[in-house]
């Protein structure tokens, strides 16, 4: 638990003083849906008939933004070894890591997205729920990028390496997701929907700190 | 300093850290074969070698950053790779990078790592001072330069406690007074039980300090041209 709160405490001050990168990331998921209405045209129907898919799909794009530097700045500057040579487990180290991304970025992308839903002329009773699915859907975008930007590190053109490996993992996330959205917009019941679209996310959380871990092992132990 | 003998109080437990055997392979080349070695509580060992030679190879293997190809390195012969997180807890390693972080002080960015260890921050205090560094405190690692990163990053291995140290050319960039506090440093150490491993390219002058030398094995042949060369599978040995 000290060692928790001790590698708690670097990640969020870093994070915080590096604010440009919680910035960007709101700012690509906001411009990147912005374009939308230019691209298609101010039609009210058409708008909110694709609003759910589109932002799901920008939140997806942007929480990508910061994910290859999770690693890499440890990696480049000595840390992560040094962070191998402490009396605690690699997988603690993941796992913070990427609560601290999910604060950072999946956090701030559901509080913005009403805005996003207002712009593609969403019913504002669907809003609380694009919300609920960013809540429980953007923690395993974190937990899956994770494993991903382990895997990549150390190598050349990382950042386009790691969007070809996870973003096929996204798809059953934006699946459910958008399809809970979509089954509330046409009065079905959503209950399944958020329940497959949590239990992919517990699902990642079990798996992603080892497989992170074992990832990280092999970049430094080879 | 050379020429003055480490005394150990007999109170101490005496610990011993070997390795038998070791060999290295890195991408198809022998770096070094057969290496053994044997450190007591107190002792010193120097690595020197030209460059390529494996000094920080071998440092990593007996940190256990790295996987150990054939051989064994143990401490009071339980093997180091059966529990790598107590055999962390008894070392500090210094790389070729300082791992400050630009963005933290030099207090925050060693109450972090003290932090992971049970340290104190009167142990930061202590360490800052010993080095002479107690003036940048509260600068942001982003300028310090090298020669203070460095400090800094010495500064957290004083910080708090650990058996043994590991120092990969721990005096690079360090000027001749901050080189003369890190051996005064490591000499302290030893006098209070532990051991150093480093490697250098300069008679840095430790006392009672063994030296094992890996330019035996420097050369460019691959592992074919070696499986001929009988006399480089002698085992080569510090005692």
């Amino acid at each position: 638990m000290r060692h928790f709160l001790a590698l708690l405490r670097r990640e969020f001050s870093m994070a915080f003083r590096q604010g440009m990168d919680t910035f960007m990331v709101i700012a690509f998921f906001i411009l990147a849906v912005v374009l939308f209405p230019f691209g298609i045209g101010p039609e009210a129907n058409i708008l909110s008939r694709i609003g759910p898919g589109v932002i799901w799909v920008a939140a997806l794009l942007a929480s990508m933004l910061s994910l290859e530097r999770l690693f890499q700045t440890d990696y480049e500057d000595g840390s992560l070894e040094l962070l191998f040579l402490q009396p605690m487990s690699v997988e603690l180290l993941v796992l913070t890591k990427i609560i601290v991304h999910w604060l950072t970025t999946g956090l701030a992308l559901a509080l913005a997205s009403p805005l996003l839903a207002v712009l593609m002329s969403m019913e504002t009773d669907n809003m609380g729920l694009l919300v609920l699915t960013l809540l429980i859907g953007t923690p395993a975008l974190s937990l899956i990028g994770a494993i991903g930007a382990a895997l990549v590190l150390g190598s050349r053109r990382g950042g386009v390496l790691l969007s070809l490996l996870i973003l096929p993992l996204y798809i059953p996330l934006l699946i459910f997701g958008v399809g809970a959205i979509d089954a509330a917009m046409n009065g079905l019941p959503i209950k399944s929907h958020l329940l497959i679209l949590g239990s992919l996310t517990t699902a990642t959380l079990a798996l992603a700190p080892w497989a992170g871990a074992s990832a990280l092992r092999m970049a430094i132990k080879n | 300093m050379a020429g003055h003998n480490i005394s150990i109080p007999p109170n101490y437990s005496k610990n011993i850290f070997s390795g038998q055997n070791i060999s290295c392979f890195r991408g198809g080349r022998v770096v070094f074969s057969d290496l053994n070695f044997s450190l007591r509580t107190g002792e010193a060992l120097t690595l020197i070698g030209p460059n390529g030679s494996g000094k920080s190879t071998l440092l990593r293997l007996m940190a256990g950053l790295l996987n150990l190809p054939s051989g064994a390195i143990s401490w009071n012969n339980e093997n180091i790779a059966e529990d790598p997180e107590r055999h962390n807890a008894r070392l500090h390693y210094i790389g070729h990078l300082d791992a400050v972080k630009p963005t933290m002080t030099a207090f925050e960015n060693l109450t972090f790592w003290s932090g992971l260890r049970k340290g104190s921050s009167a142990g930061i205090e202590h360490a800052l001072d010993i080095l002479g560094i107690t003036h940048l405190k509260n600068v942001h690692g982003r300028f310090l330069s090298a020669g203070q990163k460095r400090r800094v990053n010495l500064a957290r291995i004083l910080a708090s406690d650990a058996t043994l140290w590991l120092l990969d050319e721990p005096t690079t960039a360090l000027d001749a007074r901050s080189t003369e506090k890190l051996l005064s440093a490591i000499t302290h150490h030893r006098e209070q039980g532990g051991m150093v491993i480093l490697s250098t390219h300069h008679d840095l002058g430790l006392s009672s300090n063994k030296q094992l030398d890996l330019s035996h094995f420097q050369n460019d042949h691959d592992l074919s041209w070696f499986a001929d060369q009988d006399y480089l599978n002698q085992p080569r040995s510090v005692s």
